[in-house]
């Protein structure tokens, strides 16, 4: 008798994983652990979509009638308190105990605190569902919104925000906004998109004070500025979720640390997804973390094959995307790899700067334009960078030449 | 049985690419395949309303330009997540040098 496969976190990568451990014919047991009390669902929409909406509805991964048809057992609202690994059983928040032969922490990552005082009721995080009810709830025309972070979940709730009519002030404490992975040419497109719908950004300047007394915040600047908003909402990054598998005694490395074919330092316990770092083979093994939605679907069904023994090495390349207003901006790799940027314009504004490493390796393509402008050229980018091709800058820069042309080469 | 509409010139699309058709309200990709044969499916990915004409094709399979959703445009198939629900597909045929569609 199978003990089963357990899989903690019913996120993308969670999800992801229990459909995967099915549809490869795994007859065992499938149980997906999960603390919120959904389905599991699709997060991006969270900072995009369904905000706009007048009424937010969940986008699931997997109905009732899915999960039930896979014979697959999801266990809401409760979380995993210990992993027992001599014993092959996880404990649960509810006092149940499951046994298994093959766990997955798919624990995924939260919201970074703002180490402050003087947070209260008005100042929220995003991560869930009703965290975004939360905050729709306050976004309506003539309310005043502060967010605290120019990344991209404060900026894509900045537009969303702006689109239902409320007053919005970004705060970065960095010189610009995106700092992190996006190139400054991208960004610089991105903050002016925001300027022109009327959005309030202040760069470079950290915060002094924070004080909320529960129906407005005022944020206070270290230049003396002072905000006062409705809400504010924090988006200052997230860290991924490692407690129970740190009091396991797992290898803990900005994340739950994984190997190639994201197994943790035991080989029954396995993990993906935002939780996990991983080496990754396009850039001779540098151990990163990801948090990115295409990631922790990818990473959910490669974990699945592997708690069955297949045996298979990661080898996608990063690739995310962010939607603000009309524009779509796609990354393919990580910038930080490369030395040197060729710009491809592909019209209407839309263009693509392709990163080179000092062998000519394209390591990276970072896109912004129009709707889907980027899209098929960062798509045909990322098969570059995947086979480390050298292509000629000439080649990238000029439209006259496809890039499909240059997979083949 | 609805009449055939024409689409586009043969040679308004690359081999192995997609372009985007618009007729009566409604939206359409229509494919040309590495073989040289032309398809039509749906223009909007089943999952999230995408348009694939934005996407990228690599042999049968047309890739959602958004969430890389895939389907096979000649049957269209679903191929893999985000998306699970077929694509509907349309009945093509080049009359000189004319792409048609039967748009039921």
């Amino acid at each position: 008798m199978a003990r089963g496969m357990v899989i903690i976190g019913a996120g993308e990568c969670g999800g992801r994983a229990a459909l995967a451990l099915c549809d490869l014919g795994y007859d065992g047991p499938v149980t997906l652990v999960g603390d919120e009390p959904h389905l599991p669902y699709e997060r991006p929409p969270l900072s995009k979509e369904a905000m706009a909406s007048d009424a937010p509805e969940i986008k699931v991964i997997a109905s009732d009638e899915v999960l039930a048809g896979k014979s697959i057992r999801h266990i809401h609202s409760v979380q995993a308190v210990a992993i027992d690994r001599a014993a092959h059983t996880v404990r649960l928040s509810d006092g149940s105990v499951l046994p298994y032969d093959k766990l997955l922490l798919a624990t995924g990552s939260i919201p970074r605190k703002l180490p402050m005082p003087g947070l209260g009721a008005r100042c929220v995080y995003l991560r869930t569902f009703a965290d975004a009810l939360a905050i729709r709830a306050h976004l309506g025309a003539g309310n005043r919104i502060a967010v605290i972070g120019g990344g991209f979940i404060g900026l894509e709730l900045a537009a969303a925000a702006r689109k239902l009519g409320a007053s919005v002030t970004v705060i970065e404490a960095q010189l610009r906004i995106l700092m992190r992975g996006v190139p400054v040419e991208i960004a610089e497109i991105i903050h002016q998109a925001h300027i022109a719908e009327g959005v309030d950004i202040v760069c470079g300047e950290g915060i002094a004070s924070i004080a909320d007394d529960g129906r407005q915040v005022r944020v206070g600047l270290a230049g003396g500025r002072e905000i006062t908003a409705d809400l504010a909402i924090i988006g200052i990054g997230a860290i991924p979720v490692t407690g129970v598998a740190a009091e396991a005694g797992l290898t803990i490395d900005n994340g739950i640390a994984v190997d190639v074919e994201l197994r943790t330092s035991d080989p029954d316990i396995f993990a993906a997804g935002d939780c996990c770092s991983f080496p990754l083979a396009v850039y001779g093994g540098r151990r990163v973390r990801l948090e990115a939605w295409r990631n922790a679907q990818e990473q959910g069904a490669l974990a699945a094959k592997n708690m069955l023994g297949a045996g298979e090495a990661h080898a996608s390349v990063p690739w995310f995307w962010s939607d603000q207003y009309g524009l779509s901006l796609q990354i393919a790799g990580l910038s930080d790899e490369g030395k040197s940027t060729v710009r491809r314009d592909l019209g209407d504004g839309a263009f693509i700067l392709f990163h080179l490493a000092g062998d000519g390796r394209l390591v990276a393509a970072s896109g912004i334009g129009p709707g889907n402008a980027v899209a098929r050229d960062i798509r045909l980018a990322e098969m570059l960078i995947g086979k480390q091709a050298r292509p000629a800058p000439e080649a990238l820069e000029s439209q006259a030449v496809k890039l499909k042309s240059l997979l083949a080469a | 049985m609805s009449d055939w509409v024409e689409a586009c010139d043969a040679t308004d699309i690359d081999e192995e690419d997609v372009m985007r058709f618009d007729h009566g309200g409604r939206t359409f990709a229509i494919y040309r395949s590495p073989d040289d044969e032309y398809f039509a499916t749906d223009g909007l990915c089943t999952h999230e309303k995408v348009h694939l004409a934005d996407g990228l094709v690599m042999d049968d399979i047309i890739e959602c330009p958004k969430h890389n959703g895939r389907f096979n445009y000649k049957t269209g198939a679903a191929r893999g997540a985000p998306v699970c629900v077929n694509l509907k597909t349309y009945p093509v045929k080049v009359d000189a040098g004319k792409v048609l569609v039967q748009i039921g």
